[in-house]
Parts: C-alpha cells; sequence; structure tokens
C-alpha cells in the first residue's frame, strides 16, 4: 500500500476547491459583505459559491487517473465524470436559489450547500468502506439542514426532521451492514472485498450484510418501500434544497451505490436474469426497483401538489435506475450514468420553474401553474422541455436514458426472465407516468390563467439557468454520444 | 386512330353538365335549353354511328381502347354491337324527351339539368363500355345523380325510398364487384371480350374451380344479385315502386326508360356469356323468378290505387318478359334456334319498347298529377277524355302499346318473347299468358277510370289539355310507338346478326 | 431524391420560425406555415416525380452514424411507398393549414405544434432505423396533446388525453417488442434490415411474441377493432386540422409501421397471427360501419368510418401478398385524403358555421341551399368514402379486395359487405345532414357566413387528389409495387394462407 499524498492531495483538489470556497462564502459575509444590503449579500454568496464550482468542476476534469492512496480512492471514468456531473448539477441548483425567493442567511445555505456537494463529490471517487461512509455522512448531513433550512416555515422543519431521522437510521443500517462486512472478510477495501467473498461460499451472514447494506441504499435512493420521507421532503424543503437532493445527491447516490455493489459485492450478485433466481443481492435490487416503479407511478397518479408528484416521480426513476445497476456489470455504466444525469438535469430544471413561480405567489398545488403560457411562455417552454424528458420523449435525454438503459438490461436474459418482465412493467408503467406528466404540461400550457395572475418576470440568472438545462437536456438528447463516449 | 364517336356520345353529356356548371348566372330558360342541345347530341351521335354501324357483322365496332390502370390490367375499352346500338338510340329518345318533361320544373332548373346530364351520360356509358371497370364505374356512377334527382325533385317519401333504391343497388353491386375481384385474380383480366371468348372454351370455369370450395358459385350469385337487384328480378324489386313513384315526372321516364334496361342488359352482356354453364343450372329456379315477376308485377299492379306505382308495377312485369326469354333459353340444354332466336329478339325488342311505352306512360300519369296538383289515385280522376283529348288520345296508345296491341310496338316483342319461351319452356309461357291478361286488366280500368265516365274529382275542374312542350314531349314517342309497331325489321336489321352468332354458339355442345 | 430529408428540416424550422412570429403576427405565422408545408410538399412531390426505384429495397438518402455505442444510425430511406406517404402528409398537411386559416387563438403555437407534428410523421415515414423510427414516431404523438387539448372542441381534454394514452401505450409495446428482438438476437444495430437478419434466428415462439408486441403496438395507432376506442373520441375532440390530420396521416403512421416493421422482421409471427389479425379486420370494418350507421354527431360518423376504412388497410396487410398490399398503402393514402376532405367539411365549414353537430339540428337546416360549396364537396367526398369508382377509394378497395381474394375469400367476402354498410351510413349522413327539409312554417334562415378562400383551396387540393388518383391509380400503384417486389418485403409476402 503505498501512500502517495501528493497525488491524495491533487486528486482531492475538487473537494479543497470547494471547500475552500465555502470558506470564503462564509468568511465574506461576515466581513467585507457585512454592511452591504441584503440582496447584494445574497447575490455575492451565490456569485462565490457558484465560482468555486465552475473551479472545483475544472479541476475535477484535470486531476490524476487511476488508483489514489492506495486504493483508497478511485479515479476512473465513471468518478470524473459523476464529480463532473455532481457539480454540474450543484451549479444548477444554486441557480435554482438564485431564481427563488430569497432565502435568509444566504451565506450558510450556499457554504452548506458547497460542503454537501463535496462530500458528493466524495461519494463519486471512494472505494474504501470506511471513506465511503464518511463521504456519504458529510453529504447526508449538509443535505438534513439545507432540508430544513427555511426555519420560518413548519413544513421546511417537518422535512429536516423526517430526512434526518429516516437518514439516520439509514446510516445505522448502511454501518451495521459495512462492520459486518469487514467482520466477514477483514477488509475494507472493496477490490479486497470482492477477492475474499470469491473465495468463500456466502454465509447467511452475509446476506443479513447485504441486506442491511440495500435497505439503507434503498433509503437513501428513496427506493419503495424506503421512500416514505422522499414527498414530504421535496414538499417542504427550500425549493433549491429540494432541487439540489433530487439531482446531484440522486446521481452522486447512484453512482456510489454502482461501485459498492459492483467493485465490493460481485461475487455475491446473484442473478435475476432467468428462472430459477440466483440468490444474490441482483435478485433484491430488482425487487426493490419493480415495487419502486409501481409505487412511483401509481403514487403520482394521486397526487394533487406538484413536487410531491416530482417526489413520487422520483421514486418511479429510482426503480428504473436501480435496474440499471443490475446491468451494469456486464453492459457498462454509460446507459446508467446518463440516465441518472439527464434524469437530473430535468428535474433540477423543473424546480427552478418551480422556484421562479413561486416568487410571485405560491406553486404547491399543480393548479398553481395554470395559465403558465400567459404569464411566462418562457417558463412554459422550459417546462414543457423538463417534464417531457421526465416522461420520456425523445429526442430528449429521458427518452434515450430510459431507452438505453432497458436495452442494456434487456440484453441480460431477454423478455424470458424476472428482469425482462421488469422492462417490460417499466415501458408499460411510461405510459401511465405520461398521465401525471400531461396534467401538469395541461395546467401549463392549457389551462388559461386565473383572474388577476401577473405576468412572471424572469430574472437572467434564473434565465440563463434553466437555458442552459433546457440545452443540454435537447443537446445530449440529439447526441447521446457526447456522454457514451466517455466511457 | 379514328373519330371516336362512342367516346363523344358518352362525354358530351358530361360536358353539357360541366358547362352548366361553370356558369352559374345562367337563367331557367338558358340552362334547360343547353342541357336540351347537350341532350339531343346522343341522337345525333348515334345517328352517326347508326350511318357507319354495318348491320350485318356481328363483332363490335367503333372500338376505342386505351390504357387505363396497367397495374389492375384494366383497358379503357369501347365497342359498339347492335344490342348497344339500340340501347344507345333508346337513350337518344328517352333523355331528352324527359328533360322535356321537366321543364316547367322551377326548382334550381340548373342543377336538374346537370345531374340529368350526368344521369345520361352514366347510362350511356354502361351500354358502351367493353370492360369491367369503366363498366362498373359508369354504373356506379350513375346511381349518384339518379339518387339526387329523386331526393330534391321527388314526393313527400322520396328521402326513404331515394335511399332504398341506391342502398339496394349497391348493396347489389358490391357484391358484383366482389365476384369479379375474385374473377380477375382467376384469369387476371376485366375484359368483357377476354373473358368471354375464355369461358367459351372452358378456361373460365376451370379456373374458377381452382378457387375451391363454394366459391365458383358465390362469384355467379354475387353478379347475379348485381344485376338482378338492378332489373329488378323478383323479388329484389322492392325499391322499384316506391322510387318510380316518389321520382318527378321525367326522372321516372329516364329512370324506367332507360335505367331499367341496364339490369337487363348485364345479364345479356355479362352474365349469360360469361357463367353459360352457371346459369344452366340456376335457370331453372331463375325461371320461377321471372314468372314470379312476371305475374306478381301484373297483379300487383292491378291492387294497386296510385297510379304512378301501377305503371311501376307493370314495369317489374314488362322486364320480366326479357328475363323471362333469357332464362328459357338457358333452362333447357338444346335449344331449338328458330325459338331461341325468337326469344333473344324479342327480349331485346322488348327492352326497346318497354322503354318508350313506359316512359310516355309515366308522362301521363306525370299530365294528370300536376294538372290536379299532385293527386294520382285511380279514383281522383274521371271523364278527363271529355276536356283533353288530345291527352286522352295520346294516353290511350301508349296504353295500348303498352299492354300489346297488335300494329303498335309492344306486341312485336312481347309476340316474339312468348313465341320462342312456348317452344322452350312451354309451362313458364302458359303462366306467363296470365300475366298478360292482368296487364291488360289494370290499363284497361286505367283508361276506363280515368278518361271515360261522368267527370269526377281533379277531372272536374279546369282541366287544361296538353301544353305545346308536352305534346312535343308525347309526340315523338307515340310517333315511334307506330313506327316500330309497323315496321320492327327496322330494329331487327341491326340485332339479327347478333343474335344468330349467340344461337349458333348455343347450337355447339 | 436527396431533398427528402429537408420534408423533415423544414416542418420543424417552420414550427419554431411559426413559434417565433406568431406572437407578433398571426398572419405571419400563417404564412410561414402555409410556406413550410408547401415547401415540404413540393420537395416531396418533386422526389417522387423523380423517384428511381432500386430493386434491393429503399434507396437510402442519409446514413451517419448517430448513437454508435448502440449501432443506432441516422439512416434514412425512402422506396415507393413511404414517397407515397410523404406526398399524402405534405398534402394534408397543406391542406389543414388551409383549413387552420381562421385560428385566431394563440396562432403561432398551433402551426407549431402541428408543423412538429407533420415533420415528426416525414420522420417516420422515411426512417430506416427502428430507433430513429421510433422517435419520429413518438415525437408525433406529443404534439397531438396540445393540438386536442388547446384548440379542440367537444370533451377536448378527455378525448386528448385518451388519445395520446392509447397511443404511447401502443408505442410501449413496440419499443418493448423491439428491444427484446434487439436484445435477444444480440444484433449490433437497429437498423431493420439488421434486425430482419438476426430476426431469421429466433424460435417460432419469439418471432411469434415479437410480432405480437410490436404489430399490436402499432395497430392501435392504426386503429384496429377493438383498440380503435381513441379514434373516435380524438377525431371528435380535436380541431378541425388535426382531426384531418389524426385521420388523414396518423392513423397511416400505424399501418406504415406493421407493413414497414412488424410484418418483415417477423415473418413466422405474422403468419401465425395473420388468421386473427384478418379476423379483427373484418370485424372491425364491419363494427365500425354499423356504429357510423346509428350516430347521431356528425363528426363521429367520420370518427368511425375512419376506423372502418383502416379496417381495409389491415385486411390488405393481413392478406400478404403483393396485391392486397399494395392495395393497402393506397387505401391509405386514399383515406388520408378523403377522411381530410370529410372532417374539413364537417369541422370547419359546417361546425364553425352552425356550431352544432348533431345531425337531428342540421337537419331542419336546409344547408344545400345555404353552403352548397359544403354541400357538393361533402357529396363528393361522400362517394369517394363509399368506394364509388372514379374516386381514390374505389381502385385501393377493388385491389384489397382482389387480393384478399386470393388470400382468404369469406374475408373478402365480408369486405364487400363492409363495402355496402359504408355506402349505407355515409348516404344517411349526406341526406340527413345536408339535404334535411326546413321544418315547414318555420322562420327564414339566416345566410350563414360565405365559404372562405383558403377553404376552396384546401378542398380543391384534397378532391383533386382524390379524383386524380381515382382516374389514374398507376401513378400511386407504379410507385408502390416495385417497392414490394425489394427481397425485404419478399419473406412476409409470399402470400401466405389464411
Amino acid at each position: 500500500m503505498s501512500l502517495d499524498y501528493r497525488t491524495l492531495f491533487e486528486a482531492l483538489r475538487p473537494e479543497g476547491a470547494l471547500i475552500i470556497g465555502a470558506l470564503a462564502v462564509l468568511g465574506f459575509d461576515l466581513s467585507i459583505l457585512r454592511r452591504l444590503s441584503e440582496s447584494l449579500r445574497y447575490r455575492a454568496s451565490l456569485a462565490v459559491g457558484a465560482a468555486a464550482v465552475v473551479v472545483a468542476g475544472c479541476l475535477a476534469c484535470c486531476g490524476p487517473y487511476g488508483p489514489v492512496f492506495g486504493g483508497v480512492l478511485i479515479l476512473d471514468r465513471l468518478a470524473v465524470a459523476t464529480r463532473i456531473g455532481v457539480l454540474s448539477l450543484t451549479l444548477i441548483a444554486l441557480g435554482t436559489v438564485a431564481s427563488g425567493q430569497k432565502l435568509r442567511h444566504s451565506a450558510e445555505y450556499v457554504a452548506i450547500m458547497l460542503f454537501a456537494a463535496s462530500g458528493l463529490t466524495l461519494m463519486a471517487a471512494t472505494q474504501q468502506l470506511l471513506v465511503a461512509f464518511l463521504a456519504l455522512e458529510l453529504a447526508s448531513l449538509s443535505l438534513y439542514i439545507l432540508a430544513g433550512f427555511d426555519k420560518a416555515r413548519p413544513e421546511a422543519a417537518e422535512a429536516g426532521l423526517k430526512y434526518f431521522l429516516f437518514g439516520g437510521m439509514a446510516a445505522a443500517f448502511l454501518l451495521f451492514g459495512f462492520s459486518l462486512i469487514y467482520g466477514l472478510t477483514g477488509s475494507v477495501d472493496l477490490p479486497e472485498i470482492a477477492a475474499r467473498l470469491a473465495a468463500h461460499a456466502p454465509g447467511p451472514l452475509l446476506m443479513v450484510a447485504l441486506i442491511m447494506v440495500l435497505v439503507a441504499f434503498g433509503f437513501k435512493a428513496a427506493a419503495a418501500p424506503f421512500h416514505l420521507w422522499a414527498p414530504d421532503v421535496y414538499e417542504g424543503a427550500a425549493t433549491g434544497s429540494a432541487s439540489f437532493i433530487a439531482s446531484a445527491s440522486k446521481l452522486a447516490g447512484i453512482t456510489f451505490f454502482t461501485r459498492i455493489l459492483w467493485t465490493g459485492f460481485y461475487p455475491v450478485s446473484g442473478d435475476a436474469s432467468s428462472l430459477p433466481l440466483a440468490p444474490g443481492w441482483v435478485p433484491a435490487l430488482a425487487a426493490v426497483a419493480g415495487f419502486s416503479m409501481l409505487v412511483g407511478n401509481f403514487g403520482a397518479l394521486a397526487q394533487t401538489n406538484i413536487r410531491r408528484l416530482l417526489a413520487y416521480s422520483a421514486i418511479s426513476h429510482s426503480g428504473a435506475l436501480l435496474l440499471g445497476v443490475i446491468a451494469v456489470g456486464d453492459f457498462g455504466v454509460g446507459p446508467l450514468f446518463y440516465y441518472a444525469f439527464t434524469y437530473g438535469i430535468a428535474v433540477a430544471g423543473a424546480f427552478t420553474v418551480i422556484s421562479v413561480v413561486e416568487k410571485s405567489g405560491p406553486c404547491q398545488k399543480i393548479t398553481d401553474l395554470g395559465g403558465l403560457f400567459q404569464r411566462a411562455p418562457f417558463l412554459t417552454g422550459c417546462l414543457a422541455i423538463f417534464t417531457l424528458s421526465l416522461a420520456g420523449i425523445p429526442p430528449l435525454a429521458g427518452f434515450f436514458g430510459k431507452f438505453s438503459v432497458f436495452a442494456s438490461v434487456l440484453r441480460l436474459g431477454g423478455l424470458g426472465g424476472p428482469v425482462g418482465w421488469l422492462v417490460v412493467l417499466a415501458i408499460a408503467l411510461s405510459a401511465v407516468a405520461l398521465y401525471y406528466y400531461l396534467i401538469v404540461l395541461k395546467q401549463a400550457l392549457v389551462t388559461p390563467a386565473a383572474q388577476g395572475a401577473t405576468r412572471i418576470v424572469v430574472a437572467p440568472v434564473a434565465a440563463t439557468t434553466l437555458a442552459l438545462a433546457a440545452v443540454l437536456i435537447v443537446l445530449l438528447g440529439l447526441r447521446p454520444s457526447l456522454i457514451l463516449s466517455l466511457f | 386512330m379514328s373519330f371516336p364517336v362512342l367516346s363523344l356520345l358518352i362525354f358530351m353529356p358530361w360536358v353539357g353538365a360541366f358547362v352548366l356548371l361553370v356558369s352559374p348566372g345562367l337563367g331557367p330558360r338558358a340552362a334547360r335549353l343547353l342541357a336540351l342541345t347537350f341532350s339531343l347530341s346522343t341522337l345525333l351521335l348515334a345517328g352517326v354511328a347508326l350511318c357507319g354501324f354495318d348491320p350485318s357483322a356481328a363483332g363490335y365496332q367503333f372500338p376505342e381502347s386505351h390504357d387505363w390502370i396497367t397495374s389492375l390490367s384494366v383497358r379503357f375499352r369501347l365497342g359498339l354491337d347492335g344490342l348497344s346500338l339500340i340501347l344507345v338510340l333508346l337513350t337518344g329518345v328517352v333523355a331528352p324527351l324527359s328533360l322535356l318533361a321537366s321543364w316547367s320544373q322551377a326548382n334550381n332548373p340548373r342543377l336538374l339539368c346537370i345531374l340529368f346530364l350526368l344521369l345520361q351520360g352514366a347510362a350511356l356509358g354502361v351500354f358502351l363500355a367493353l370492360d369491367f371497370v369503366p363498366w362498373f364505374l359508369f354504373w356506379e356512377l350513375s346511381l349518384v345523380p339518379a339518387y339526387f334527382l329523386i331526393r330534391l325533385w321527388g314526393g313527400a317519401g322520396a328521402t326513404r325510398s331515394a335511399y332504398q333504391f341506391v342502398i339496394y343497388t349497391i348493396g347489389g353491386s358490391a357484391f358484383m364487384l366482389l365476384g369479379f375481384a375474385g374473377i380477375s385474380l382467376a384469369v387476371g383480366t376485366f375484359d368483357f371480350g377476354e373473358l368471354t371468348a375464355l369461358a367459351a372454351n372452358g378456361t373460365l370455369a376451370v379456373k374458377l374451380t381452382a378457387l375451391g370450395g363454394i366459391w365458383p358459385t358465390a362469384i355467379f350469385l354475387g353478379v347475379l344479385l348485381g344485376l338482378a337487384v338492378k332489373v329488378p328480378l323478383f323479388p329484389f324489386h322492392t325499391w322499384l315502386p316506391a322510387a318510380y313513384a316518389e321520382a318527378p315526372t321525367g326522372v321516372s321516364m329516364f329512370l324506367t326508360g332507360v335505367m331499367s334496361k341496364m339490369g337487363v342488359y348485364g345479364f345479356l352482356r355479362i352474365l349469360w356469356p360469361l357463367f353459360p354453364s352457371a346459369l344452366h343450372t340456376f335457370a331453372p329456379a331463375l325461371l320461377w323468378l321471372a314468372v314470379g315477376g312476371v305475374i306478381f308485377g301484373a297483379f300487383a299492379a292491378m291492387r294497386q290505387t296510385d297510379l304512378k306505382r301501377m305503371v311501376a308495377y307493370s314495369s317489374v312485369n314488362h322486364l320480366s318478359y326479357c328475363l323471362l326469354a333469357l332464362f328459357a333459353i338457358c333452362a333447357i340444354s338444346r335449344p331449338g334456334p328458330d325459338a331461341a332466336a325468337a326469344a333473344l329478339t324479342g327480349a331485346i325488342l322488348q327492352m326497346f319498347n318497354h322503354g318508350i311505352s313506359a316512359a310516355a306512360l309515366f308522362f301521363c300519369v306525370g299530365v294528370l298529377e300536376v294538372r290536379s296538383g299532385g293527386l294520382r289515385g285511380i279514383g281522383d280522376f274521371g271523364g278527363v277524355r271529355t276536356v283533353a283529348p288530345l291527352f286522352a288520345g295520346l294516353c290511350g296508345i301508349s296504353m295500348f302499346s303498352s299492354l300489346g296491341l297488335p300494329g303498335l310496338n309492344g306486341f312485336v316483342g312481347e309476340f316474339l318473347v312468348f313465341r320462342g319461351v312456348f317452344g322452350l319452356v312451354p309451362w313458364a309461357a302458359a303462366i306467363s299468358t296470365l300475366g298478360l291478361f292482368a296487364t291488360a286488366f289494370f290499363l284497361l280500368t286505367f283508361w276506363q277510370r280515368v278518361f271515360h265516365g261522368p267527370r269526377i274529382g281533379a277531372g272536374k275542374g279546369p282541366f287544361a289539355d296538353l301544353s305545346a312542350i308536352e305534346v312535343a314531349t308525347l309526340l315523338p314517342l307515340v310517333g315511334l310507338m307506330f313506327l316500330f309497331g309497323l315496321f320492327p325489321q327496322l330494329l331487327t336489321v341491326l340485332i339479327n346478326p347478333l343474335v344468330n352468332t349467340w344461337v349458333s354458339h348455343l347450337a355447339m355442345p | 431524391m436527396n431533398a427528402l430529408p429537408c420534408t423533415i428540416y423544414v416542418s420543424f424550422t417552420g414550427a419554431l420560425l411559426a413559434l417565433a412570429v406568431g406572437g407578433r403576427s398571426p398572419t405571419l405565422a400563417r404564412i410561414v406555415a402555409l410556406a413550410s408545408a408547401l415547401t415540404a410538399w413540393g420537395i416531396a412531390l418533386f422526389s417522387a416525380i423523380h423517384f428511381v426505384p432500386d430493386a434491393a429495397g429503399p434507396v437510402t438518402l442519409v446514413d451517419a452514424p448517430w448513437i454508435p455505442q448502440m449501432g443506432i444510425r441516422y439512416h434514412l430511406a425512402a422506396d415507393g411507398i413511404s414517397l407515397t406517404l410523404v406526398v399524402l402528409t405534405g398534402l394534408a398537411a397543406t391542406a389543414g393549414i388551409l383549413f387552420s386559416w381562421n385560428i385566431t387563438e394563440r396562432t403561432g403555437e398551433f402551426f407549431a405544434f402541428f408543423l412538429a407534428l407533420i415533420g415528426g410523421v416525414y420522420g417516420v415515414f422515411l426512417s430506416a432505423d427502428a430507433f430513429l423510427f421510433f422517435v419520429f414516431y413518438e415525437i408525433a404523438i406529443v404534439p397531438k396533446y396540445f393540438l386536442i387539448a388547446i384548440w379542440g372542441s367537444t370533451n377536448r381534454e378527455y378525448g386528448a388525453m385518451k388519445l395520446v394514452l392509447y397511443s404511447f401505450a401502443g408505442s410501449a409495446l413496440v419499443l418493448a417488442g423491439l428491444l427484446w428482438a434487439y436484445a435477444a438476437g444480440g444484433a449490433h444495430s437497429f437498423g431493420v434490415a439488421e434486425l430482419a437478419r438476426v430476426a431469421v434466428g429466433f424460435s417460432h415462439g419469439q418471432q411469434v411474441g415479437m410480432f405480437a408486441l410490436v404489430f399490436l403496438g402499432f395497430a392501435v395507432l392504426a386503429g384496429m377493432f377493438p383498440f380503435h376506442t381513441w379514434a373516435p373520441t380524438g377525431h371528435v375532440a380535436a380541431p378541425t386540422a388535426a382531426s384531418m390530420l389524426l385521420a388523414g396521416v396518423v392513423m397511416k403512421l400505424g399501418a406504415y409501421g406493421c407493413l414497414r416493421v412488424a410484418m418483415p422482421l417477423f415473418p413466422l409471427g405474422f403468419v401465425f397471427w395473420q388468421p386473427m389479425i384478418a379476423w379483427l379486420a373484418v370485424i372491425g370494418i364491419i363494427y365500425a360501419g354499423l356504429v357510423a350507421l346509428v350516430q347521431e354527431d356528425f363528426k363521429f360518423v367520420i370518427g368511425y368510418s375512419s376506423v372502418s376504412h383502416m379496417g381495409f388497410v389491415l385486411l390488405g396487410l393481413a392478406a400478404a401478398n403483393a396485391r392486397a398490399v399494395s392495395g393497402a398503402v393506397l387505401q391509405m393514402f386514399s383515406h388520408g385524403v378523403i377522411a381530410g376532405l370529410l372532417f374539413a367539411v364537417v369541422g370547419r365549414m359546417v361546425y364553425e358555421r352552425t356550431h352544432t353537430r348533431k345531425l337531428a339540428e342540421l337537419r331542419g337546416m336546409a344547408l344545400y341551399q345555404r353552403l352548397p360549396f359544403a354541400a357538393t364537396v361533402f357529396v363528393l367526398a361522400g362517394l369517394a368514402s363509399m368506394g364509388m369508382p372514379g374516386f381514390s377509394g374505389f381502385p385501393a378497395e377493388l385491389t384489397i379486395l382482389i387480393g384478399t381474394w386470393q388470400a382468404a375469400p369469406w374475408a373478402a367476402a365480408l369486405a364487400a359487405v363492409g363495402v355496402l354498410i359504408a355506402a349505407a351510413f355515409t348516404l344517411r349522413v349526406i341526406q340527413v345532414s345536408f339535404f334535411g327539409q326546413a321544418a315547414a312554417g318555420s322562420a327564414p334562415l339566416p345566410p350563414l357566413p360565405p365559404i372562405t378562400l383558403p377553404e376552396k383551396c384546401g378542398a380543391a387540393l384534397l378532391l383533386g387528389a382524390t379524383i386524380l388518383v381515382g382516374l389514374k391509380p398507376d401513378l400511386l400503384l407504379e410507385l408502390i409495387r416495385p417497392a414490394l417486389q425489394a427481397p425485404f418485403f419478399q419473406a412476409v409476402l409470399k402470400g401466405g394462407a389464411l
């Protein structure tokens, strides 16, 4: 085990930039900006935060490659791509914050978001259980605060508390699972664990450990039946936080799971591509995926609140993403990353639209979007792009994401086996999903505006954020190779 | 490429319709005159054709042939033989007179004229086309103007009867189309000439048998159904009295004078040559239907109190004679040449004669209707002869022509038919004579109740005799009745070679 | 020939332009839309006239790698079948825009959605890669929702949602089937030809399953009984131009997919399902015809008549011989034109002047005197729809009948009954809607707004097309028939007996 601190430093430059940025935001706010007006402080914090994210992104592009610090970190294509992806989504989330109503204590908010982002980028690259857990908790703790940041609103407090309780429980499960693994294999390094697991027959204790880990993943990814926190958090949290939780955190989480499951637990993956099932985490993951898609899609049908609807849609997308995790072992991470990233852009974009609308009135119920085409045609166009991408309509990116994931899953065993059936289920449910997405778009595009509804002014920052997200969705939809060729 | 006289025959009326269509500013009188001119073009061109017609040849003359739908091997083929020529002449006579009979129609005369000309062209097309697809085109297109003529200018029940008329006919045509789809599949051609040749040497029957199962028979029945509805053959006649009775006078004249011949023409031109053996198999049953039509038509006419329905039922009766003759020939395996020739000649003459006399009778009923303000019950009139002697005279002649008085045209046809059928299937002829008596009975009742006796009903009021236009309409018809009653050879000379060829084919095994 | 892909680009560009200028000047949006539609149609016509068929199959227009990681190519190709339908699309689009000239509410957006739909349709007809095909197919789905939900009439939101969900569910089935074929065969690309190559190796059971998924998915859009219920509801709810496109072109997408993708890819599966398809087609022809016979809403009659006519297309496909299939393609064209015309008269000329579609109310309006032009057009369109010779419906139905005779005489016989029923309901609706009598003694009816010039132009275009093709069906049949000789179709067009 060669411990090369220089490479480690180089590898962690993005995290460093984020943390320095966060400190800078706090520092400026306490010193120079103190006497300035609230709105100027707000803008300045966001600008510094955004600058830090951009710098971190640049640094992430040109870091070292391969295992770092004796394999504690791994900077492979997936890690680099996920870091850049997370940082882009963070940028969009900052845009969401900037587009919306002003929060009190904006500097703290931005700083915490940067801390969270550093946790997420670290999650993307970790290859060791301890660092993994630390990175996850760094991100999670920041996210709990972000969820409950808007202290003035009781819903936000509820969201924060709920998220914290569920998340804490998940962390406990995860830690317990990790410790069992360590006990069984005597290692915290994922490749090492895989090698040890391959050498021994799986016992019941390993199964317990796997189940613990999967339950924790289920909580984190908001997959059914561990999804109960998601609707309340999406509903109650500040819009920027919700955007960040739904997009960047999900992308990092999926990469994190993929890495742990495929690098660490590869020998006990089992098989669900044909009957009879080989026991392992793949069948369990498949079951969770199928259940999530059912719960998410049918749950979304009943929603009247736009944020809860997005939460249930997130649950169903989690299901599809977990399905994609299954296929990674044979067909690479390209489709999965593409799906998770573009999903993140679309959902962050949708939250940004909500955030802009919120500036001139509440935006909780779907009907609050009524007549948006008269109030803000640009917002309507963007919302249509994001929603249709979530629904999986070509040529938007959401379509190709689902398509490539399903195609690779089907290659595992055709339509003959359980995962094949899940793909059929997923495809069938996408027709159900179109229904509720169209309900949203119907409000925005078809229903006329209520009496006295004013025109919504879209600020330049918001417009830039939205345009960036929309262009990315269309561009990546038209040219999926831009991402696929990275892997 | 010689002078395309047949195309001109068909399309001149349509040109007229087009001219009328694109000149909406035309006054009613000008429109009528223009329409009449174009309508008369048929007679003129038929005259031209008659001059160039070689009465001794049996084949098609003035042939025209153009590629049309090569992918279905459909050609636009026209040709004229004696049978067609007689029907073209009939159209040439009846069409302008029908138009003349509608002269006083004040409701949208331009549209009326357009539809009339369309109808005329379509009817001519049916008589001249020699390929199934163009033939069917004209056959179906004739329904459209006929429908609207009945619907828009007809009586109170016109909606229903026009609908019934078209649906019945299309119902038959759909199956005929289906049948021809099968034929085309089997032999790959729609050409009547080729099909006839294939049928004559038995190839058609063999190829149809290859379709297997009940389908060869189904094809025959499909074509039969299409034609039988049109004629109409009993019991497919139920549309006819309603349609004829509800149609305005001029249209009734054309329907009975020309359109009812399309069905019989189809039997002679298509069904008989293409399906000789199938027709032979089914002929006994069909013969019963024809006899049924003769008897039923006559007795139903006897029971009518509405004069127009009476004349309509008499049409069912008269047209059944034509089919009676044809089925009698088909029913026996080696018909005697004399009897067969007589029956065929009679059938063709009967077509022409019925066209003339039934048109005249419908016109007469129309005159009564106009004078009485829409009444046409047999009990609504009486003693009309005293106030309108000219009308009574001409109407009487038409009636006697219709019931077959020697010296008038109706006699010749019926006589030949009966002479032929007696020689072939005596019992059928014997039963059918009952129809003759019934016809005489109801026509004479018509004559007596309306024209004689005390002036009652509508006859009591002011009842003007025929106007100049009405005379111009009726007189040519009456003239023709005498002409062909006295000189039937004027017509028979045109069809003799054709009939002889047919008969000589029959004589072959 | 190589300009054909521009039909797609022109339409999408037109959509964006119309959206951009629509806010400022509705007239400008209309002109932009008309210009794009005309340009695209002009390109289509030009290409069709100068088309040189290739015995080996469709002529490639563009073939560039698109997503090399999955072997997906941007591959556009055309043969006589696609050209026929591309020309139809251009015609329907142009006429649809002419009939939407009076749209004043959100004009720019209307034409943007309209042209986006058109662009998608062009794309479907020209795609030679199954993935690309599917992408365009789905692009064509979403604009329909908005066209109906925003500008539609009766029950529009329900109709729009039902239509879109049916279409989307259908496309989901297609996707499942295609993905299955792609995955099971280990294919390296989504090219239709490549998929057909690997499909040869599939077991009978696999082919049967894949065909069922793909065909059913497309057949939903083609309005196959019993999955047709979206069609009448959707057509009735839609604004005129959208009804014209839906019945005229979009239903053809489904039939085209059946012919171009489902049948050649899985010939064994097709043979297995063939009798079932033929039965459903025939039941659809007769059932929809009978339902049309008793409708009291003018537009529902036309909506059901579309289902009935599409039954002929499916029957032609089920018969699976070159003749029947060429008839089916001709019928697609013919029905596209005729249905467009019928919907134009009902939705635009009549409904927007009388504000009712109830036959009982129209009966008393003596419309033939008040709207003689509309009456004439409707009568002619009705005749064409009845399969009257001289109009395009006749050669199409005749060809289908002949082809069906070859495969299944009983189906041909039942289809002939369908022809009769079509005549019955068409004639009924003609006489009730236009030629009803005003109740005696009622007040004289006020004059209706006259038929405008764009309406006349649109009607003339469509009427001209149906009569031209009716008189010269060779124009299209000569395009269609060589395409069916391609080896690609031969596997399935052996005319397997039912």
